[in-house]
């Protein structure tokens, strides 16, 4: 039950591309505050709010080293990292089966006698 | 036409900055190139998860000529990618930069990516390159979500 509860916080958590590049930061290793807002040019309260949230979904832990409290992922949060990569694969052999298709469309008008009509230039409709 | 079997994606990086993708398609360059470069076939595939959709798709296919995909998502919001093509090779290779909106720009990922014949098909091979292991990582995470070239990869150096 409860785990189930997590898993959906963990998901939620997950939900937000910042904190989903929070994660990726931190499977390289622990990392700072600072050193966490540096690549997405936010400010250190906006990093913050986004690391609360990823501290109440279990998904990262930090430790006190004198002034600093350093963060890194949590079991739970590699677990969940695996299972939104599995989720994210998915999603791209999503793209090339729709590309796939696009494809086939693609060629069967081609086989059809009328192909195009005049190539004018490509206006928006 | 029937979908083949040997259309998997694979997905690995090479050294601490570059990513490579390759993927087999069923049909000629020339159709893959142009569901590359054509703004109504790119909004009909490069879409990742259901639920997203592109209602911006700017693409000036030539080189100096910029590209701009917007994709939006009912509950979870919208993002953007912005982009210059620095060489177009028509059907054979595209050469172009891109970075992500969060909203602030990722750093740039350099994309080459090429069209080869193979079998009746093609064979479609992206590399990128990125400025350091970090940044490859913090994109990898971002971009792979939406299933975009920032995003064929990121697992492999992950998982």
């Amino acid at each position: 039950m409860s785990s189930l509860l997590s898993l959906n916080a963990s998901f939620a958590a997950l939900a937000d591309p910042t904190r989903r590049a929070i994660l990726a930061r931190l499977a390289l290793g622990e990392a700072t505050v600072n050193e966490l807002a540096e690549p997405f040019e936010m400010t250190q309260p906006a990093i913050s709010q986004h690391l609360k949230v990823l501290e109440e979904a279990g998904l990262i832990v930090q430790r006190v080293d004198g002034a600093k409290r350093p963060r890194r992922l949590a079991t739970a949060g590699i677990e969940a990292m695996d299972q939104w990569l599995a989720m994210l694969r998915k999603a791209l052999e999503k793209n090339y089966d729709r590309l796939d298709e696009v494809l086939a469309a693609m060629q069967a008008e081609t086989i059809e006698p009328k192909i195009m009509e005049k190539k004018s230039k490509g206006k928006k409709p | 036409m029937t979908t083949m079997t040997m259309t998997k994606l694979t997905l690995k990086t090479e050294g601490d900055t570059h990513i490579l993708a390759t993927r087999h398609f069923a049909a000629p360059p020339e159709a893959v190139y142009r569901a590359h470069t054509d703004p109504k076939l790119i909004q009909k595939w490069l879409l990742g998860p259901e639920g997203w959709t592109m209602p911006v798709c700017i693409n000036e296919a030539r080189p100096g000529g910029k590209f701009r995909y917007e994709w939006t998502h009912p509950k979870q919001g919208s993002f953007h990618i912005t982009g210059e093509f620095l060489e177009l090779e028509p059907y054979t290779r595209i050469v172009h930069v891109e970075r992500m909106h969060l909203p602030g720009p990722t750093p740039d990922n350099h994309v080459e990516t090429t069209f080869a014949p193979d079998g009746g098909g093609t064979l479609m091979t992206i590399r990128m390159t990125l400025p350091d292991a970090k940044t490859r990582a913090t994109m990898l995470a971002t971009g792979m979500e939406h299933g975009m070239e920032a995003s064929y990869v990121r697992l492999e150096s992950m998982i």
